[in-house]
């Protein structure tokens, strides 16, 4: 798309001219490479709780960032303001880092054809407010009708569309329009009985993806979230104290994937490993899974909530291959550390808006189908912890140390599922954890679509995927009781 | 500085366009940060930017709006948007604004802001970075790398105004140093932190300072094991107890208690901690991170005891939850710019006990000392804890050996009941604080 049809050209009238000007600006005082990203973005969010309506939010922000590279040094900026004025302030106090003449020649720009992975005619927040609204009052209805020990419900419904443009010093031009989409669902059940109500449990589900209001439509529905809640909320009312201690875990399929994100997905982002403060690095080629695994970061999934046709720097996303069949492949770069590493961006540079410097971040991180059975893998374990679904997690990339939380699971006796346990840590060290395989499903399944990952003060969505997978030791972390 | 009357005008707007109640919430900050990695600067950061929030009611229905553009078409444009998202809204009986007697503004100077963040040149910013890293490499060898450091500026002004008649506007500053050094023996790589955090530059300790805790809490690392599954007696150092402060925080505002979602909901009155327990939430405190001389509500900011010697005492809460629980709002209201106000704390902290936190450890037979706490293990609706660990084992009343790749486990009420002393080293490194806290018995899952 020319510059003048793109949001940016249309409704603020920038041209290439000026992109040119404003980067010739950014490398005044020298510098190897300047970028500019342009951001328009508008949110909703509506959420019911008591079966009111009680918060409708709308909101508008714009800006732009403008970042100068020299050697390792990296110098940031950014306006609210899209001024030219303004603009080329922003541009001088990004120059300050550099010194010296640019080694940039730039003439002209080529514009990144990307692909088209979340085409639509109409965005969410392009739909009415009641269509969107209907979303919420849905789950909240399903979700009181489908059990009377459910006492309270939240939903919330957030869209975003956003409208970014980057223009670098590489003579690259790239605009994309970026929506998402989220339905979360979430309800306190309790026992009633005569003695007096038991203490509650909550139950949480949702899902989106960068795709229209039609994706909640099908399965995805409200009523769908809603009692996925509910029956997480219940299953809770009976379970017993988490066992403590080492063990064989079973993961199930889908949001369990949170296992690779943290394990695994943290410690291979370039900038950790380019300053060797990762217990992956310098490990590439070396045995870091057992043979059954292979993961990948894979950022081109049509309509993902980790997807993006471009990344925030500009470069196009692609599908990284970071473990092998259990030998560590590759890293996940951005412009930064590809450039001191002599390696390609992996289309992995991200951030969280145009406040925010980019750096090496996942998308969509998960692990590629095995041959097991599901219920084989379950048969095969005499005493173990099933988990079917987590909270988050956090790693150390130094140590490698990382947890994540069970949300649902339950104790695996002589083969069989029984009983629920309640919230559970388990904690592992990532480049010994997935040694530790020893079955991989055929069932790869990835998450509803309702991840956010944090790093460094910086939120982005992403996925996550996994099959049913069997882990012969993980520490488990409960109160003991069983 | 922004325009006071620009948030009064938007008011005004919106009671024009139909509103019965608005208020209006204007930020604006700065912000600075510089950081080294390797004893060379890596990243250099100034930018400034502002937002306006507006909340408005019909009736008793809601609806709020927020911009990035301060323009006049673009505080119209926010008036409208918030207009028209109320329009979809529901009715709620309880949703409101405060009382005209219950707003107001703390008078005096709190020391919030202090101009002399901007005595410092970017070199000499630059210098203090680099100089807290150098502190930290050069304190032991086995320091042989460095995630950086970096020091970080920030000054801002929140402006409020609502259709009650309450207009109030104040500025913050703030400045921080930290840096995070890497330690190697054999196959063991660890890395931890420390940090300084001041409104004003001369209450920043000294990069030396820095660099030095950072480096001794990152050297005592190396060598981590796990420990056998047993249970054992825990202590948290400030950093981590600050941590379950944030707990209690979760379980007693006041949005955690109309919903039934707070395992300490129903216990006003009731010993739900051990008489070691004295929590008290205070946004008055001059030149510290929870002060504020109002709410993000216009009401005054004061002081709640929350827990006294093991008694719930008070629950925190804005004028929405207030409302619901038959109770008064404690002026502890809480946004960003804009939407139904949460609620927040001033500074929240457990009261300091009479022993230094080295004789609570020397009295110790044998069990952990955690440092620090990973994932977010703690379900406040049961009051469920697990959560990842690493530390310090302590045999007879000393430090044996670093401990890591553990959990902790038990439950927040247990937690709460088995305090058996708080430390004397309570500081405020932010606006959740505690002393060093010695809890009786909880699971440790290793090995």
């Amino acid at each position: 798309m020319p510059l003048s049809d793109s949001f940016f050209g249309q409704k603020f009238g920038i041209t290439e001219h000026d992109l040119e000007s404003y980067l010739s600006e950014a490398l005044s005082a020298g510098g190897d490479y300047a970028d500019l990203y342009f951001e328009y973005l508008a949110t909703s969010q509506l959420s019911i709780d008591e079966s009111i309506v009680k918060s409708a939010v709308q909101g508008v922000s714009l800006g732009v960032g403008v970042r100068v590279i020299s050697g390792e040094r990296t110098g940031y900026a950014y306006s609210d303001d899209l001024s030219p004025e303004k603009i080329r302030k922003a541009a001088r106090v990004a120059a300050c880092i550099a010194n010296g003449p640019s080694k940039v020649d730039k003439t002209g720009f080529t514009e990144v054809r990307p692909r088209d992975l979340y085409p639509l005619v109409t965005a969410p927040n392009e739909a009415s407010l009641d269509e969107r609204v209907e979303l919420v009052k849905r789950a909240d209805r399903a979700a009181r009708a489908a059990d009377h020990r459910v006492f309270q419900v939240q939903a919330s419904y957030l869209d975003s569309l956003r409208q970014v443009l980057v223009a670098t010093s590489d003579g690259t031009l790239s605009t994309d329009r970026q929506p998402l989409a989220r339905l979360g669902v979430g309800v306190l059940a309790r026992e009633h009985a005569a003695n007096g109500n038991s203490a509650p449990q909550r139950g949480y589900s949702g899902g989106g993806g960068r795709v229209g209001l039609e994706f909640f439509e099908l399965e995805h529905t409200p009523e769908h979230f809603a009692r996925e809640a509910v029956r997480q909320a219940i299953v809770q009312l009976n379970a017993v104290p988490a066992p403590a201690g080492e063990m064989t875990v079973v993961l199930g399929p889908g949001w369990p994937g949170v296992l690779l994100h943290e394990a695994v997905g943290h410690g291979l982002e370039a900038d950790f490993n380019r300053k060797k403060v990762s217990a992956f690095s310098d490990r590439i080629g070396q045995q870091v899974a057992s043979p059954l695994c292979t993961v990948v970061d894979d950022g081109t999934i049509r309509n993902r909530r980790g997807s993006l046709n471009v990344d925030d720097e500009g470069a196009p996303t692609q599908e990284n291959v970071l473990i092998e069949n259990g030998v560590l492949r590759g890293y996940l770069y951005d412009k930064l550390s590809s450039r001191l590493l002599r390696s390609k961006t992996t289309g992995s540079g991200r951030r969280e808006s145009y406040q925010h410097i980019p750096m090496p971040r996942m998308t969509n991180t998960f692990m590629l189908a095995g041959d097991s059975d599901p219920e084989d893998i379950i048969r095969s374990t005499p005493r173990g912890l099933y988990c079917a679904n987590f909270g988050g997690g956090q790693v150390d990339i130094t140590s490698g140390n990382f947890v994540f939380s069970a949300s649902e699971s339950y104790l695996i006796e002589d083969g069989h599922v029984t009983r629920p346990v309640r919230g559970a840590t388990l904690t592992g060290n990532g480049p010994e954890a997935l040694k530790y395989v020893s079955m991989v499903g055929h069932d790869l399944k990835l998450d509803e679509g309702i991840g956010i990952c944090g790093k460094e003060g910086q939120s982005v969505p992403v996925g996550v995927g996994i099959p049913t997978i069997k882990i012969d030791r993980m520490t488990v972390g409960g109160t003991g009781g069983d | 500085m922004i325009d006071p009357e620009l948030a009064t005008r938007a008011v005004r707007l919106a009671l024009e366009r139909g509103a019965t109640d608005a208020e209006c919430t204007l930020a604006e900050g700065e912000e600075f940060s510089a950081q080294v990695r390797m004893r060379a600067l890596e990243t250099l950061k100034d930018a400034g930017s502002r937002r306006a929030g507006l909340r408005v009611l019909i009736g008793k229905r809601v609806g709020s709006a927020h911009t990035s553009d301060l323009s006049s078409a673009g505080m119209r444009q926010m008036v409208e948007s918030a207009l028209a998202v109320a329009a979809i809204s529901t009715e709620d009986p309880y949703a409101d604004l405060p009382e005209s007697s219950e707003l107001g503004s703390l008078a005096g100077d709190l020391r919030l802001y202090s101009d002399d963040i901007h005595n410092f040149d970017t070199a000499a910013r630059i210098q203090a970075a680099i100089d807290a890293e150098e502190a930290a490499l050069s304190w032991d060898p086995r320091i042989t790398n460095s995630e950086g450091a970096s020091f970080s500026a920030y000054a801002g002004e929140r402006v409020f105004a609502n259709s009650r008649g309450f207009a109030g506007s104040y500025r913050m500053s703030s400045c921080s140093l930290s840096t995070t050094p890497v330690a190697r023996q054999g196959d063991s790589m660890e890395r931890d932190y420390w940090y300084s955090l001041a409104r004003s530059h001369s209450n920043l300790e000294s990069p030396a300072a820095v660099g030095r805790r950072a480096a001794e809490r990152t050297v005592r690392r190396l060598g981590a094991r796990k420990v056998p599954t047993q249970k054992a007696p825990v202590i948290f150092d400030p950093i981590t107890a600050r941590s379950l402060l944030g707990n209690i925080f979760e379980a007693v505002e006041g949005e955690g208690i109309y919903r039934k979602a707070s395992f300490l909901e129903g216990k006003l009155g009731e010993h739900v901690a051990s008489e070691n327990v004295t929590v008290i939430d205070d946004g008055c405190l001059a030149g510290l991170f929870g002060t504020s001389p109002f709410d993000d509500e216009g009401v005054p900011s004061r002081r709640t005891v929350v827990i006294d010697r093991g008694v719930l005492r008070n629950y925190l809460l804005n004028t929405y939850t207030a409302t619901k629980l038959g109770m008064r709002t404690t002026g502890n209201a809480a946004r960003g710019v804009t939407g139904n106000a949460g609620v927040g704390h001033g500074n929240f902290y457990l009261e300091k006990g009479q022993r230094p936190p080295e004789e609570i450890i020397r009295g110790f037979r044998r069990g952990l000392y955690v440092t620090e706490l990973i994932g977010q293990g703690v379900n406040i609706v049961t009051g469920d804890y697990s959560r990842g660990a690493a530390g310090l084992w302590i045999e007879n009343g000393e430090f044996a050996y670093p401990v890591s790749e553990i959990t902790i486990a038990a439950t927040l009420q247990q937690m709460l009941m088995d305090v058996e002393a708080a430390g004397s080293d309570l500081e405020f490194r932010g606006s959740v604080a505690s002393p060093t806290l010695l809890i009786r018995e909880m699971t440790i899952s290793g090995q």
